[in-house]
């Protein structure tokens, strides 16, 4: 269980181009972060960064546990952290419950609650092609509710949303945050729930 | 249900859908097969004796068809992502995704293989064994063709890509597979050949889900 993530001195490169160095901050179970910063600036890199996908040049994410426990990062992140990118995985000949169902189960969990706190019963049947990108947002929003992890990593997760279910995730961060998790987010505007804002290349 | 079950499932059902899926590959293959009295003349004598060959080479260049898509449609709609930051190491998804690519390619187009043998005039008899290393040189060419694909993530024109690193690779099963039959029709030892295939085909089901994993990973870093 992680309560605890901590950017320590990182730096990240992609192909020639150095995205920032010496970042460092720490991010503490029911705590939010939005990291902001011009387009390119290195957001979402720096998200799959600490999802383990992104190699850093230097510096170290770090991971820890009740206690002050450094993780092992493996085992921190395999059980630990779900990531919501720019493309969401979501095949588009397959239905929202075909889908859902199977990152629910990949992930260990079921997508019974995640379908009712999202109102997803309707678009169940649908084909992913057949969806709107707000409704797809929130298919792929009900991943994270399918199976409990401390850590969210979002990129940009309310892009597409309308008010209404902006709020509907606002109240599911809180809750998140409330249980102790974790949320690092990359956003532009602000998320409707308390934030630190870490500003990424200023 | 495990992780790895259900990615099978859904993998599986991915596979009938991609590149058309089986039929398509089998009426390719079929189509390939059939080439062959038309290019080389009907004698059935002529025939006879090349159709298990015949056969193979069909089945390797119809195993080339769905590859394309295999982790290249994963990787561009972030379903890879997903699979590589699991639980379930990278290893055995990869594992997994070609077992399925096996079943829903192989496994057709090993009904198929002797069906195009014998209407090329291969003897009847010949069709167990015909089925049998198909199979084998099926799961040879699903991991071989795999390691391709992944290999190939990313890449402008993939396809080309994968066909030039695998098709090579695809030789000795057919090889190995036609030559065994060949030897049965003749009334000569087989057996051999047999353990050849399957022992080239073990080692590339064993060897290349490492491979993979570590081209997925660097594909997406």
């Amino acid at each position: 269980m992680i309560h605890r993530l901590a950017i320590d001195r990182l730096a990240l490169t992609r192909g020639e181009r150095r995205l920032f160095e010496g970042l460092s901050f720490t991010l503490a179970a029911g705590e939010a972060i939005a990291l902001t910063g011009a387009n390119g600036a290195g957001k979402t890199s720096l998200l799959r960064a600490v999802a383990g996908l992104l190699r850093p040049e230097s510096g170290e994410v770090r991971f820890e546990g009740a206690g002050g426990v450094v993780l092992e990062p493996e085992d921190a992140r395999s059980a630990g952290l779900h990531l919501l990118g720019h493309h969401d995985g979501l095949k588009t000949g397959r239905t929202a419950l075909e889908e859902l169902d199977f990152w629910a189960r990949w992930s260990g969990g079921a997508p019974g609650p995640a379908i009712e706190a999202l109102r997803l019963q309707p678009l169940l049947d649908l084909e992913v092609r057949k969806l709107s990108a707000g409704q797809r947002r929130r298919l792929s929003l009900a991943r994270l509710l399918a199976a409990p992890r401390p850590l969210w990593l979002l990129d940009e997760p309310l892009a597409p949303l309308d008010t209404k279910t902006r709020d509907q995730v606002g109240g599911m961060m809180a809750e998140h945050l409330a249980s102790g998790g974790l949320i690092l987010a990359a956003v532009h505007d602000p998320l409707p729930i308390p934030t630190r804002v870490v500003e990424i290349g200023a | 249900m495990s992780a790895l079950s259900v990615l099978f499932r859904r993998e599986l059902s991915l596979a009938w859908g991609r590149g058309g899926g089986p039929l398509y590959a089998g009426a390719f293959f079929a189509g390939t097969a059939m080439l062959l009295p038309l290019a080389a003349g009907p004698e059935p004598q002529k025939l006879a004796a090349v159709a298990p060959g015949a056969a193979y080479s069909a089945l390797a260049l119809s195993s080339l068809l769905s590859l394309e898509r295999l982790y290249e449609r994963d990787y561009e709609d972030g379903a890879l992502d997903l699979l590589a930051l699991g639980r379930t190491p990278l290893e055995a998804v990869c594992a997994v995704k070609c077992l399925a690519q096996w079943v829903a390619t192989g496994l057709p187009l090993a009904v198929f293989a002797p069906i195009a043998a014998i209407a090329l005039g291969a003897s009847p008899s010949l069709a167990p064994l015909i089925v049998a290393t198909a199979l084998a040189a099926g799961l040879g060419f699903a991991f071989v063709g795999g390691m391709g694909a992944a290999l190939a993530i990313g890449a402008r024109r993939g396809g080309l890509l994968i066909t030039a690193i695998v098709l090579p690779l695809y030789t000795p099963p057919v090889i190995f597979g036609a030559g065994a039959v060949g030897q049965l029709a003749s009334g000569l030892p087989w057996q051999g050949g047999v353990l050849y295939l399957c022992a080239y085909c073990l080692f590339w089901a064993a060897a290349t889900p490492f491979i993979m994993a570590a081209a997925v990973r660097n594909a997406l870093s």
